[in-house]
């Protein structure tokens, strides 16, 4: 909370600096930032909420249910307690500073003060009104996991978005005024116009975009109460049977045996355990950043990075695997289910979808950076540090558990203590990975440098085969330990508890 | 068949001890649990019966003595023992996120039963809890109850002789409780043993045939119910055994008028 008052502080201080600056600038610089920003502030206020999980949880409809308030004084304490909160207060100051952009003409500054207050206001009433006609989807699991979920959108979007903003940049000079004209016509950013239109000697525009803004802040009101009033009259109750499903799913798609159990157990845990999603996100993201920092330089041979350091991330991403069981975990222990069935159960699951992923990307990569030589040598390092990986990860994880989210908690939420022993024996692990994948991809690289493709065929062999060697070793190692440690893993997972 | 002194304990506990740092959680604790029993562990809390029975079941290495189910030395011969034993531990997770269906078929599954023999028990045990028309539901939204008896399930699944049931009534609404009750005494009846700890001394008495009281890590006394209570009540002798008991109205204060 504190760290958030001094950032929100930082960043009012910025806002204030930028707007002083601006107001030197053309009267039409001021009116496009001023719009842009403002309807970014809107809909950010609105939105944003619903992905995390509730800025402010206090004022839940759902809990304010059992206390007889009347519903105006509830409205207007509701919209107070939002101005007045942390992110309120930076807000409204952060509006009202939009004044000094026309500070040098005093009668628009006070014009600007009363749409600033009024499009703050609108920010506040417009995330209270969304929580309440929201109230009844947001609440119980489902709802929650979806959530989760959403926030991993706007980072699937990365890739595509980053391509598509380093075009506009170059263009914004003239795309954004365009942008704000547009904005300027929508509930976001109408009120924030007014200013700038009065500015530039256009009091008809002017009086339709307070028109609009003051409409908007009054139907949000509207809505807000009458979402609220029947969110309080019917307090959301928790659905359960929901969602019924038929069938075994992937356990009658693997063999009825120990080890195929486990592979469909976890794979359904990858579909449903938003904690997984946290291994998935690096899929999308790593093309996109990999882009993102070579890309931009025009080289795009950067991207052939992307299958090696996506191998290495999926192919450790069943490094805490038991450590996400839980206590849930037990049950592996009382059915006497071999470790070497644990493990290979563990390792399949993750193959099922590892493998095509790592291949693709690894073939997208070389096919976009136009280096078809470097095919199989690519192939040797990414398969050879995926496959080793696993090994590494079954070994490991059948010794030490981590502290990582429970089950059902939120999945980057970090759990005290536990992080660092995470990161050191991650750290370690990673340094012998790199290691144990020597061989293949130093005759990749060699094979790179002299313009030799039969090394990269070398290498893809020899990644395959010491890799599947290794990969042996692993799981039958990390088995035994899981056998002869079985009580004492339960004890470490309990912990975690 | 129960009573017959020729037959080889469901389970037989010697010396079991078990240290947590400086705590002695479980003391020499001696049990004998006869086959074909209905046997009642009752204890206060932090008296050690979970302790002593995740020992007992191969959960928790113990740090001396011997268990041994229907004759065979359980921490020796840890997988084959296991397979004889069905557990219902309490305060662990399940695998939530799978359907009641897919649970107990992986249960079954893991104890390296085959697929068609799992889903004909699945589909039965199902039945018997009534949770058939709740096996698509994943298990996280079962209520208290019926995750209970999705978990006893998966501890049927493998047909076990014997039955190890820490708190099985906890947080289970009466109906639930006495199906769970009938249950347990076909599986007794059918020659199965069943151990289960419990608080609720009243019920102990009604349900079980034998008791033993463990207080502190030890064995307090054992039994057959009707011995261990003798001419009182089990929860009058267990007051007495334990201690602790404090008379008195509480303070002035707390008595209205």
């Amino acid at each position: 909370m504190v760290l958030g008052t001094v950032y929100g502080m930082f960043m009012l201080f910025l806002v204030v600096v930028g707007l002083l600056f601006l107001s030197t600038a053309p009267e039409s610089l001021g009116r496009t930032v001023s719009v842009v920003g403002g309807a970014i502030l809107v809909l950010g206020w609105t939105f944003l909420p619903l992905l995390s999980s509730g800025i402010d949880e206090t004022v839940d409809p759902a809990r304010l249910a059992t206390f007889p308030i009347p519903i105006n004084t509830l409205l207007l304490a509701l919209a107070v307690s939002g101005v007045l909160g942390v992110p309120g207060i930076i807000t409204t100051l952060a509006a009202l500073a939009t004044s000094l952009v026309w500070w040098q003409t005093p009668l628009i500054a006070i014009v600007a003060l009363l749409c600033a207050a009024i499009g703050a206001l609108t920010s506040v009433v417009g995330s209270r009104m969304l929580a309440a006609l929201t109230v009844r989807i947001s609440s119980g699991r489902r709802a929650r996991e979806a959530k989760t979920v959403l926030v991993l959108i706007p980072l699937l979007l990365l890739g595509p978005a980053v391509l598509a903003l380093s075009t506009l940049f170059r263009e914004l000079r003239t795309v954004l005024p365009i942008i704000a004209d547009v904005v300027a016509w929508t509930p976001f950013g109408a009120i924030w116009a007014v200013p700038g239109d009065l500015a530039l000697g256009r009091p008809g525009a002017a009086a339709l975009h307070a028109l609009i803004g003051i409409g908007t802040l009054i139907a949000a009101t509207a809505v807000w109460r009458w979402a609220l009033d029947r969110a309080l009259e019917r307090p959301a109750t928790s659905t359960s049977h929901s969602s019924a499903q038929r069938g075994l799913g992937w356990f009658a798609v693997f063999s009825g045996t120990p080890t195929g159990a486990v592979a469909a157990r976890a794979l359904t845990y990858w579909a449903r355990d938003p904690r997984y999603a946290q291994s998935l996100i690096s899929v999308p993201l790593v093309p996109a950043i990999v882009f993102f920092y070579s890309g931009a330089s025009g080289d795009l041979s950067g991207l052939l990075f992307v299958g090696p350091i996506v191998a290495v991330l999926l192919g450790m991403s069943i490094y805490t695997d038991v450590s996400y069981d839980n206590t849930a975990f037990s049950l592996h222990l009382q059915s006497g289910v071999s470790g070497r069935a644990d493990r290979w159960g563990r390792v399949i699951a993750v193959s099922v979808f590892a493998v095509p992923t790592t291949i693709i990307l690894t073939v997208a990569s070389v096919w976009v950076s136009d280096s078809w030589e470097r095919l199989a040598g690519m192939l040797g390092i990414s398969l050879g540090l995926f496959i080793t990986g696993l090994a590494l990860s079954s070994l490991v994880s059948g010794r030490f558990a981590f502290a990582v989210p429970a089950p059902g908690d939120n999945p980057f939420k970090s759990r005290p203590g536990g992080g660092f022993t995470l990161m050191l024996s991650m750290f370690a692990s990673w340094t012998a990975l790199a290691l144990l994948a020597l061989p293949e991809m130093v005759l990749a690289i060699i094979g790179f440098a002299t313009f030799n493709q039969s090394l990269g065929w070398v290498s893809l062999a020899v990644a395959l085969v010491l890799g599947s060697t290794l990969l042996i070793i692993g799981v039958r190692w990390g088995g035994k330990l899981l056998d002869d440690n079985g009580p004492e893993m339960l004890v470490q997972l309990q912990r975690q508890k | 068949m129960p009573e017959n002194p020729t037959l080889v304990p469901a389970l037989e506990i010697s010396g079991l001890t078990k240290r947590f740092g400086e705590k002695l959680a479980v003391n020499a604790v001696d049990l004998t649990v006869p086959r074909g029993s209905f046997f009642g562990l009752v204890g206060p809390n932090g008296a050690g019966k979970t302790t002593t029975l995740s020992m007992a079941t191969g959960l928790l290495r113990p740090d001396a003595g011997t268990v041994s189910v229907h004759g065979l030395d359980v921490w020796s011969n840890l997988v084959k023992a296991k397979r004889r034993i069905g557990v219902l531990s309490d305060g662990v997770r399940l695998f939530d996120r799978l359907t009641g269906l897919q649970l107990v078929t992986y249960a079954g599954l893991l104890s390296g039963m085959d697929r068609a023999v799992v889903a004909e028990r699945a589909a039965d045990l199902l039945e018997l809890f009534d949770l058939d028309a709740v096996s698509g539901t994943l298990v996280v939204d079962y209520s208290a109850g019926m995750t209970k008896k999705i978990a006893l399930a998966c501890a049927l699944i493998h047909a076990p002789q014997l039955l190890v049931l820490d708190e099985p009534f906890e947080s289970v609404d009466p109906v639930s409780g006495a199906n769970i009750r009938d249950i347990l005494h076909g599986f007794v009846e059918s020659g199965g043993t069943v151990i289960v700890s419990s608080h609720a001394m009243d019920l102990v008495q009604r349900m079980c045939d034998h008791v033993a009281v463990i207080a502190d890590g030890r064995v307090l006394a054992s039994g057959t119910t009707d011995e261990v209570r003798g001419s009182s009540t089990l929860e009058d002798r267990f007051v007495e055994l334990v201690g602790g008991r404090r008379h008195g109205k509480g303070p002035e204060w707390l008595r209205i008028s």
